[in-house]
């Protein structure tokens, strides 16, 4: 992933997997093997112990009370913004909104920016990579401003067409939505270059980041983009947390998309001004207790590293990638040059939820399924792929073990 | 090792393997689709009623081994069978696969006993029955085959 890995100190992953209790327990009679982290991560004791301590001891609501407890809870909560910002490389915390996860940021952008912004006939550009979160709400959007929404299209290896990524870009195009990396087919998708494309034309950018948060270094300003969403639960922190980066410029204009507390400056019954972004979409009292765990996580996962910890994934994929290639009627769907965490594949004869089963009655916790995805399977003409999507925590012995389990679905359906 | 393999019987491997009764049927008089949602997984029933019985029913589509079984399985059982019959069947057979049937009465159910090891996989019981409700719906609207040509 970078030139300088070769100076990275390796991972020592057995003391790693200790932060990580769940990695002790044992399914179905078989040590754990966690081949799930796309669609979710699991969580170090520091992120656990975050959360539980807050409940213990700090518990308060934020921005409203003036005693120690609230006081103390607002500077954490507050302080978490700050975290978010250095993680991504914001130029300010003022541009980190907390979000629900990736699909309520998307959500926030679609009907705020969206339907202020968009008239009838102009193009939002997705791609046919996009998970269901990065379709769906651009196609409520289109229905409620008469927007048109065109997809780039994939190539038989699964990476973007971006010669059609050029065509499809043009005057009547108002957004550009891509997925860094893709969750169904681990490719890593050039952004930065489509984001310096489409803003040359004026296009506004939004980068779907679910993915590439927890596996690549993420740095906004270098891609560029204008919006990049993320959840906080595949990056090793709490469900119901994640976080929109939009940039300063545009934040400011865009009107609120929910009303409620903390989100304004003055009401009377007539009328209401509304407060500063980022406050201005978060109304309510937020989800206080998951920031302060996805605190807790952004700063694990810069202690352990993000350059090592993406070198070692990398070394992990194409271990997995070599192995489950050597195995007979399998054939991996994702055969992008640049790919990160995820080897999707599909085995011949046998459907993917019964490739699922078996393996979990080793014990091993994989994806089967379209993985959100569905125009992503209906590009490669299958139903379903079977997804094994790695961690840090991983270890060339667990993807052992998937091969082992994926002999068994062999001999069993043969 | 030993819930897999009650989930997996040989009968449920063979009719995954060679499906019965898997063909499109041109001369059916009814018809209906089949979606689980939560997988992509979609089949579709043809059915030709024979007066009051199920004169000929058949099945295509993609899913899971336990899908196919139960949709191939299914079409053998049926034939033959009133309307009402069917649907009383696809009734115990449901309570068969949630684990709800009375113990002792699996018999009853003649080969569709094969599917009593998927109440241990609750995710799976919507894969054991999409093809019975899918033939549910096919039942109960003559129209179907019209109605679901056009929505396709």
């Amino acid at each position: 992933m970078t030139a300088t890995a070769a100076t990275v100190p390796a991972l020592d992953v057995e003391r790693l997997r200790e932060d990580f209790p769940i990695l002790s327990e044992r399914v179905r009679g078989k040590p754990l093997v966690y081949l799930d982290n796309a669609a979710t991560s699991q969580k170090p004791r520091p992120v656990i112990e975050a959360v539980t301590r807050f409940y213990s001891s700090e518990n308060a609501n934020i921005h409203r009370g003036v005693h120690f407890l609230s006081e103390r809870a607002t500077l954490a909560y507050d302080a978490v913004r700050e975290r978010v910002a250095r993680f991504l490389n914001a130029s300010s915390a003022r541009e980190i909104v907390f979000t629900r996860g990736t699909t309520e940021a998307i959500n926030l952008v679609a009907q705020s920016w969206g339907r202020s912004a968009l008239r009838a006939g102009d193009e939002i550009l997705i791609t046919g990579m996009e998970h269901h979160s990065n379709i769906v709400p651009w196609q409520l959007l289109a229905a409620a401003t008469g927007a048109i929404v065109r997809a780039v299209p994939i190539t038989d290896a699964g990476e973007l067409d971006l010669e059609a990524f050029d065509r499809l870009l043009t005057e009547r195009t108002k957004l550009l939505a891509v997925v860094h990396l893709s969750n169904a087919l681990g490719t890593i998708n050039p952004v930065r270059e489509m984001v310096a494309r489409a803003r040359e034309r004026g296009v506004v950018t939004l980068v779907d980041g679910a993915q590439s948060a927890p596996h690549l270094p993420v740095d906004v300003q270098a891609i560029g983009c204008d919006f990049y969403a993320f959840s906080g639960h595949k990056v090793f922190g709490p469900t119901g947390i994640g976080a929109l980066y939009g940039r300063s410029a545009l934040l400011e204009r865009m009107p609120p998309w929910q009303g409620g507390g903390d989100m304004i400056e003055t009401v009377t019954l007539e009328r209401t001004t509304f407060a500063a972004p980022p406050a201005r979409f978060e109304a309510g009292t937020p989800m206080i207790a998951e920031v302060i765990g996805l605190g807790a996580a952004l700063e694990y996962v810069e202690s352990v590293g993000r350059t090592a910890l993406g070198t070692w994934e990398e070394e992990l994929l194409t271990y997995a990638t070599e192995r489950v290639s050597e195995l007979a009627g399998v054939r991996i769907i994702g055969t992008a040059r640049g790919k990160a965490s995820v080897l999707s594949f599909v085995v011949e004869g046998v459907h993917p939820h019964d490739v699922g089963a078996v393996l979990d009655d080793e014990g091993i916790a994989i994806r089967a399924g379209h993985h959100c995805a569905q125009p992503v399977m209906q590009r490669f003409g299958i139903p379903a792929t079977v997804r094994a999507s790695f961690a840090f925590y991983n270890t060339r012995e667990e993807i052992d073990a998937l091969v082992r389990g994926l002999r068994r679905v062999r001999t069993l359906f043969a | 090792m030993s819930s897999l393999s009650e989930l997996y019987q040989n009968v449920i491997l063979e009719h995954n393997r060679s499906p019965r009764n898997y063909r499109v049927m041109e001369d059916a008089d009814r018809k209906a689709d089949g979606h689980n949602p939560l997988c992509g997984d979609q089949l579709t029933v043809w059915v030709r009623m024979d007066g009051e019985v199920i004169g000929d029913v058949s099945f295509k589509g993609a899913g899971c081994a336990i899908s196919k079984a139960s949709a191939s399985l299914m079409t053998g059982v049926v034939k033959g069978k009133t309307r009402a019959e069917a649907e009383a069947l696809f009734e115990r057979f449901h309570r068969l696969v949630t684990g709800t049937l009375p113990p002792g009465e699996s018999e009853t159910l003649g080969k569709l006993a094969v599917f009593s090891g998927v109440s241990e996989f609750p995710i799976r019981v919507k894969c054991a029955s999409l093809s019975w409700h899918t033939l549910k719906a096919a039942l109960e609207d003559a129209q179907a085959v019209e109605r679901s040509g056009s929505q396709s």
